[in-house]
């Protein structure tokens, strides 16, 4: 952070006036009633894809293509929606829901079966079926969703101005849609899953001691198989909520990097459900606060996303710090007052 | 920090409470607080470098009466309506949102704030306080055909498209049109680079045009990459498209499309100072002002210089339009016939290539 000022400085900017918009003024400034839904409203899909991926990252199963599986999840869940339009039934929401559950796990599944079967890699599988998705995303937004009614611009119909598709806000002025609603079941879950459940024991096992998790009889091809399910399928019902709430449509650019933002969020909570919650919360505050200091102290977009990597890189280096204990305590000590999320070891020993 | 922690999930609970007490708008006084929505940075040399331009202009003419605000590279999506808001939170009373796919949201963040007026460019949905202004890139792209026509000796020429909606077809089948009628041989290559403003994946698409043979490449797409792809490759001329891109002069940058925003900003800024301000559709061309074709450079030869700006100066006297009959569509089947021009809602929806065109519009 003092390495944040210092670049705000250089940029002609007050440093203390800078970083107290981003980090202070979107919770307690002049706008907060508003800003702080939004904090949620962003946080949500981040939280939801980032837990389904700590099981998996846990284990040593890589999955680094939710982007693609929350783009399928949209794309799926949308179809459905759209193929019974304009029907009002109550029934359909729920419908898109699983469908964009679905989605999210099939595309999940090519990579692990893959893996299963012959092997492959998952982390370029998952990682290349990204850029398929996205090209699937471009085809079905000119293509088969296309809004008949949109004189062929590209885009779907607006799914939240359709009430049996739309996933509002459920309290007004809150930013809690259905999505965040899911985000926070999903963290409680995760924990119950991880603390109580063999699922969760058998997960930690693989991760920590594969051998050890053979002779105790965990399968590791369903395990893979679980992992990467799961966490498709959370990115995917991640997308859904997003394209049927805040995004509204399938458009060529509703991707907007969520599913590999959700893998710093993963890592920025230790993989434990709680801290991923902070985390998500954390990335949240500077996105939202950044883009205040660019409207209101007119700092470029590139100086706020240098500021996110800075603090990024530093906590992460600060993990390394921490548990290798290497003589850089000046800077160990320097970094963690600014920002420290979740560094509790009661949250490091679960 | 725990404490920031702890109030960190305070607020969340919090939030409900709150937030039913209603939006606090700063209150309005002193200069006009004006917004500008950027789909890139300010510094691509392109489509968001002559908006931003066109906002300094503008903030240079109305001294200290208005006061201009804007966000860069602001996603076209949910992450734009926050940024709208945001802006009409912090006092902005006019707010120009500078790229399609801001449609939705402006159109979402007008409905809830009908004090503030908004300007859309090139979509297609008004309110009575959200208007869209747009210009007829296919005018300009008309004299770029012509000067391209001329210019190939490959005779393959190559379009990096933008995304495949209107404004793109247009500007694919004008130059087309005056490309084939300078010269009978000519192809077009077509690319869609599914991006405004990504110089990796834009000089992709230009370095695999140039391998195909082709040798003057338009671009729909804001960065410089694809004029630096073709001074490397050299003997490949192009075009600057939405800023004039004087940097590549003479070659392999041989004229330009240049947007030119200004007068259409000072007009409407002024419009909502008077008090007059009006939602409307606005068009403009090379009439208006709003596209200029910049610097024919000396690698042009001076007959091929000189019709082309006969063409620019026809259109400016608003004597011809680019899609004139007789003209069919790319099946075969007619589209105009002989003197006949299209409406500008036909134009609006155009979603076929016109006869000569190879390749299909992805669907």
């Amino acid at each position: 952070m003092v390495a944040g000022g210092l670049l705000f400085a250089a940029l002609g900017k007050d440093p203390f006036v800078a970083i107290r918009t981003i980090f202070w003024d979107p919770l307690f400034g002049d706008f907060a009633s508003y800003t702080r839904p939004q904090l949620l409203i962003k946080a949500g899909p981040l939280i939801l894809i980032a837990t389904g991926l700590s099981f998996g990252f846990r284990a040593g199963i890589w999955n680094i293509g939710a982007e693609g599986q929350y783009v399928l999840g949209a794309i799926t869940g949308a179809a459905v929606g759209l193929a019974v339009y304009p029907s009002e039934s109550r029934l359909i929401f729920p419908l898109m829901v699983v469908a964009g559950a679905l989605g999210g796990f099939a595309w999940a599944m090519i990579p692990a079966l893959l893996k299963v079967r012959f092997g492959t890699n998952e982390i370029l599988v998952s990682l290349m079926l990204v850029y398929v998705a996205t090209n699937l995303l471009a085809w079905a937004a000119l293509g088969p969703l296309q809004n008949p009614e949109g004189r062929g611009f590209p885009g779907s119909r607006n799914l939240s101005q359709w009430s049996a598709s739309a996933n509002p806000e459920l309290i007004a002025g809150t930013g809690m849609h259905w999505g965040v609603v899911t985000a926070f079941a999903a963290v409680i879950a995760a924990y119950v899953l991880l603390a109580r459940h063999s699922f969760g024991f058998n997960v930690r096992l693989a991760g920590q001691a594969p051998r050890a998790a053979a002779f105790a009889g965990v399968n590791p091809s369903r395990l893979v198989v679980a992992c990467m399910g799961l966490s498709g399928a959370l990115a995917g019902v991640a997308g859904l909520f997003e394209v049927t709430g805040p995004a509204g449509q399938i458009s060529i650019d509703f991707n907007v990097g969520y599913g590999f933002t959700a893998i710093i969020v993963a890592f920025l909570g230790r993989l434990h459900p709680i801290g991923i919650l902070l985390a998500g919360l954390l990335m949240a505050l500077t996105y939202i606060g950044g883009e205040i200091a660019q409207t209101q102290l007119g700092l470029p977009a590139a100086a706020i996303q240098m500021f996110q990597g800075m603090l990024l890189f530093f906590l992460l280096a600060m993990d390394l710090l921490v548990q290798f204990r290497l003589r850089w305590k000046a800077r160990a000590i320097e970094v963690p007052r600014t920002v420290i999320p979740q560094a509790s070891p009661a949250g490091e020993a679960r | 920090m725990n404490l920031n922690r702890r109030t960190l999930l305070a607020s969340g609970a919090t939030a409900a409470t709150l937030a039913t007490l209603g939006l606090p708008v700063r209150a309005q006084e002193g200069p006009l607080k004006v917004g500008f929505i950027y789909v890139g940075p300010v510094g691509d040399g392109g489509w968001t470098f002559q908006h931003d331009q066109a906002r300094q202009e503008a903030q240079a003419q109305f001294g200290d009466a208005i006061e201009t605000i804007y966000q860069e590279s602001v996603p076209e999506g949910a992450d734009a309506e926050r940024a709208i808001t945001q802006m009409i939170l912090g006092g902005a009373k006019l707010i120009f949102t500078t790229s399609f796919g801001y449609m939705d949201a402006t159109v979402n963040v007008a409905a809830k704030f009908p004090d503030v007026k908004f300007e859309h460019a090139t979509g297609y949905k008004t309110a009575p306080n959200l208007a869209t202004y747009d210009a007829r890139f296919y005018e300009g792209r008309a004299v770029c055909g012509t000067i391209a026509g001329r210019m190939t000796k490959t005779n393959k020429i190559g379009y990096i498209g933008s995304y495949p909606i209107p404004e793109n077809i247009q500007g694919i089948n004008s130059a087309f049109i005056h490309a084939r009628k300078v010269n009978p041989d000519v192809e077009m290559v077509v690319i869609w680079a599914y991006t405004w403003f990504d110089p990796a994946k834009e000089a992709d698409a230009a370095k695999a045009m140039i391998e195909q043979g082709v040798d003057v490449i338009l671009q729909h797409t804001d960065s410089t990459a694809p004029q630096a792809a073709a001074q490397a490759a050299g003997n490949v001329y192009t075009f600057g498209q939405a800023s004039d891109m004087a940097a590549f002069k003479p070659t392999p940058r041989i004229s330009s499309i240049i947007d030119h925003w200004s007068p259409y900003y000072i007009q409407r800024i002024q419009a909502v100072l008077d008090g007059t301000w009006q939602s409307q559709s606005f068009w403009g061309g090379i009439k208006d002002g709003v596209v200029q074709i910049g610097e024919i450079t000396e690698a042009v030869p001076a007959e091929v210089k000189a019709e082309a700006e006969a063409l620019r100066d026809k259109m400016a006297a608003g004597e011809y339009h680019p899609f004139t009959g007789p003209l069919n569509k790319q099946d075969g089947s007619p589209w105009l016939a002989e003197g006949q021009t299209p409406t500008d809602e036909e134009l609006h929806g155009m979603n076929f290539y016109v006869e000569g065109l190879t390749g299909e519009i992805p669907s």
